[in-house]
C-alpha cells in the first residue's frame, strides 16, 4: 500500500513547482473529457477529494486518467498498489505531481 | 480418504513466489503458512484481505492447514462485511495493512528470520482432504443477501489442474505468474493463486496497477511468464505506448475481450492470448484463443445441456449442475458460442452484479421511496467502460447524501453515473418498469451526450 516510491522518484530535469491555476484547469478538462464526467471542469474544486465522497472516481477512472496524462505530459505514473490516494487525493495534488514530473 | 497436495512443485527449493525481488521457495512458504496458522484465533471463518498476493496465499494455506474456511466476497463494503458477520458470526479478518473492515483482526506477521534452523522447513508437502471446504465464494445474489458458493479442495484442484493442462503449464516449464487482478476474486484466486500452487509455478506478489508497474513486475520475474489480466487492463497497457517485457502467455477473463483488442495484443506482444470463460458457481470451464477463434472449447469432461431458460453446465470438476447466467449456443459437444448475458446481470470492468441486487440496495436506504438502476447499451467497440445510471425518488435526501449511503453498500464500479433524483419512476399499470421507459427517462437526463466512451 505504500506510495513512498512515488515521492522518492527524482524530480526529473524540471524543478519541483506548484501547480498553477492554468495547469489545474487543463488537468480538470482532461479528466472531464476522458471520463465523460457529469461535471464541469470549472466546478472541480482544487482540494476536493477525487475518490469517494468527492468526485467519486474509482480505480478504473484512475487508469483512464493516468493514460491521458501519460500521453499529454509524457510521464508514467507508478504505484506499488492501486491505492493511489496520495497523487489522486485532489486536483491540486495531481496537478502538482504532473508539474514536477512532466517531460513535455 | 482422497487427498491432494497443497502444492505440486517437485522440491522444497522450487520457487513459489517472487516478492520485492526476492525468491521465496516452497519450503519457506510452507514454513510461513504453519507460522501464520498458529496465530489464527478460534473462529472457523477468515476474511483474507491481504493485498500482497504472497501474503494472501500464505493466509489461504494457513487456513487450510488449520481447517479454517476462507470467505471471498465480491467487495468489502461495510454492508457486505455486515452480511458476512450474519453468515459466519465467528469470522475474523486477516490483513497486511491498514483496513477499515469492522471485524476482529489478525495482522499478517512480520517476516520470520530466514534460515532459522533445520526445523524451519517442513520435510514434506501437506496433503489436504478432497472434501475439505476451503472457501465460500460469494456472489451478490438478488435479494440483498450475498449467496455463498462452497468450494472444496477437490473441486478446486480438479478445476485448476484442467486449466493448467489447457494452458500448457504441466509440460515441464515452470512459469512465473504476474496478475493485474486481485487474489480475492474468483478469477484471480484461480488463475494467480491456485494456478501457482497446482501448476508448479511461481506467483509475483505484487498487484501492479499502472502500465509502468505492470512492465516492472513482468521484468522482475524469470521466463516463461504468464500475465493474468482483463480487457480493461490490457487495453490500457497497450495504449500506454511502453515497451512491454517479453511474455509467453496472456490470460484474460471477467469481461468479453473484443477480437480486435486480442489481435492487437497478440501482434504487439508476440504472444498467444487465451480468454477464459467461467463463473463463480462453476469455476473455469472453457477457453478460446480470441484473436483467431470465436468459439469456446470446453474443459475435458464438462458438458452443456439446455434446459428451460438456461444452459446448464455439468461434468468434469462441476460437482452439481449449474445454470449459467449467460446466453450460450452449443456448436458441438466440445464447443460453444457466447451471446451475452441474461438481462438482469451486469458486468462492469470485470465485476459482476445483478440489477436486482443493486436495486435492492438502493431501495434499502432510508428515505428512498422508489429507485431503479439502468444499464445503457454497451459500446460495441468495447473500448470504454459503460457505467450504470440510477433513478431515485427520495424527497428528503440530497444527491450527496444518497450517494454517500449507496457507497456504503455497493462496490464503486457500480456507483451510478448519473444518479438522478426524480419525482416518480415510469412504472406501468402493473408496477413494472419497462426497459424502454427507463431508456426514455435516461435520454432526458443525458442531453450532454455523455456515454463514458473513453479513449
Amino acid at each position: 500500500m505504500s506510495l513512498s516510491n512515488i515521492h522518492t522518484l527524482p524530480a526529473a530535469a524540471l524543478p519541483v513547482s506548484k501547480a498553477d491555476p492554468a495547469l489545474m484547469r487543463e488537468v480538470a478538462e482532461l479528466m472531464v473529457s476522458a471520463l465523460n464526467l457529469d461535471t464541469l471542469a470549472a466546478d472541480i474544486a482544487p482540494d476536493e477529494p477525487l475518490y469517494g465522497d468527492g468526485l467519486g472516481l474509482d480505480s478504473i477512472d484512475i487508469l483512464e486518467v493516468a493514460l491521458v496524462i501519460s500521453r499529454q505530459y509524457g510521464l508514467q505514473l507508478r504505484a506499488d498498489h492501486e491505492d493511489n490516494g496520495q497523487i489522486f487525493r485532489s486536483l491540486r495534488s495531481l496537478s502538482e505531481h504532473i508539474a514536477a514530473q512532466r517531460t513535455k | 480418504m482422497t487427498t491432494f497436495p497443497l502444492v505440486t512443485h517437485r522440491g522444497m527449493d522450487d520457487a513459489l513466489a517472487y516478492r520485492h525481488g526476492e525468491l521465496i521457495t516452497v519450503g519457506q512458504f510452507l514454513h510461513d503458512a504453519r507460522r501464520l496458522a498458529a496465530l489464527y484465533p478460534q473462529g472457523r471463518h477468515v476474511l483474507n484481505a491481504c493485498t500482497d498476493r504472497y501474503h494472501f496465499t500464505v493466509g489461504l494455506a494457513a487456513a487450510m492447514l488449520a481447517d479454517r474456511i476462507s470467505l471471498l466476497p465480491p467487495t468489502h463494503t461495510p454492508e457486505m462485511v455486515r452480511q458476512l458477520r450474519l453468515f459466519a458470526p465467528d469470522v475474523f479478518c486477516l490483513s497486511d495493512g491498514a483496513t477499515t473492515i469492522d471485524l476482529p483482526r489478525v495482522a499478517y506477521p512480520d517476516p520470520a528470520p530466514r534460515g532459522d534452523g533445520p526445523e524451519a522447513v517442513p520435510a514434506k508437502v501437506p496433503q489436504i482432504p478432497a472434501d475439505q471446504t476451503v472457501a465460500h465464494v460469494f456472489t451478490s445474489g438478488s435479494t440483498g443477501v450475498p449467496l455463498p458458493h462452497r468450494k472444496t479442495w477437490g473441486a478446486l484442484v480438479r478445476n485448476v489442474q484442467a486449466g493448467a493442462a489447457r494452458l500448457g503449464l504441466l509440460e515441464g516449464a515452470r512459469y512465473s505468474i504476474v496478475g493485474t487482478v486481485p487474489p480475492q476474486h474468483m478469477y484471480g484466486f484461480e488463475s494467480t493463486v491456485l494456478l501457482a500452487l497446482q501448476g508448479g509455478a511461481a506467483l509475483s506478489a505484487g498487484h501492479p496497477f499502472y502500465p509502468a508497474d505492470i512492465c516492472s513486475a513482468i521484468a522482475a520475474v524469470p521466463r516463461p511468464r504468464l500475465l493474468v489480466t482483463t480487457p480493461v487492463h490490457l487495453r490500457v497497457l497497450l495504449s500506454a505506448g511502453m515497451d512491454v517485457p517479453a511474455l509467453d502467455l496472456v490470460l484474460s477473463a471477467t469481461a468479453p475481450m473484443p477480437a480486435p483488442l486480442a489481435q492487437a495484443a497478440e501482434a504487439r506482444l508476440q504472444v498467444p492470448l487465451l480468454e477464459i470463460y467461467g463463473s463463480t458457481e462453476t469455476g473455469q470451464i472453457a477457453t478460446r484463443r480470441t484473436a483467431t477463434a470465436a468459439q469456446w472449447t470446453l474443459f475435458p469432461g464438462v458438458r452443456l445441456v439446455p434446459q428451460g431458460d438456461h444452459m446448464w453446465a455439468s461434468g468434469g470438476h462441476v460437482e452439481v449442475p449449474v445454470a449459467l447466467g449467460d446466453i450460450l449456443e452449443c456448436v458441438d459437444d466440445r464447443h460453444f458460442l457466447l451471446h451475452g448475458r441474461k438481462a438482469d446481470l451486469v458486468n462492469i470492468a470485470g465485476k459482476r452484479n445483478s440489477l436486482a441486487y443493486l436495486n435492492h440496495q438502493l431501495n434499502a436506504i432510508a428515505g428512498v421511496q422508489d429507485g431503479a438502476f439502468f444499464m445503457p447499451d454497451e459500446d460495441d467497440a468495447g473500448t470504454g467502460v459503460t457505467r450504470l445510471l440510477a433513478f431515485a425518488v427520495a424527497p428528503g435526501l440530497s444527491q450527496a447524501a444518497l450517494r454517500a449511503a449507496l457507497r456504503g453498500r455497493i462496490d464503486p464500479v457500480f456507483m451510478p453515473r448519473p444518479l438522478v433524483l426524480v419525482e416518480r419512476l415510469p412504472r406501468n399499470s402493473t408496477g413494472k418498469l419497462p426497459r424502454e421507459a427507463l431508456q426514455a427517462l435516461a435520454l432526458t437526463h443525458d442531453q450532454t451526450g455523455r456515454g463514458r466512451h473513453a479513449g
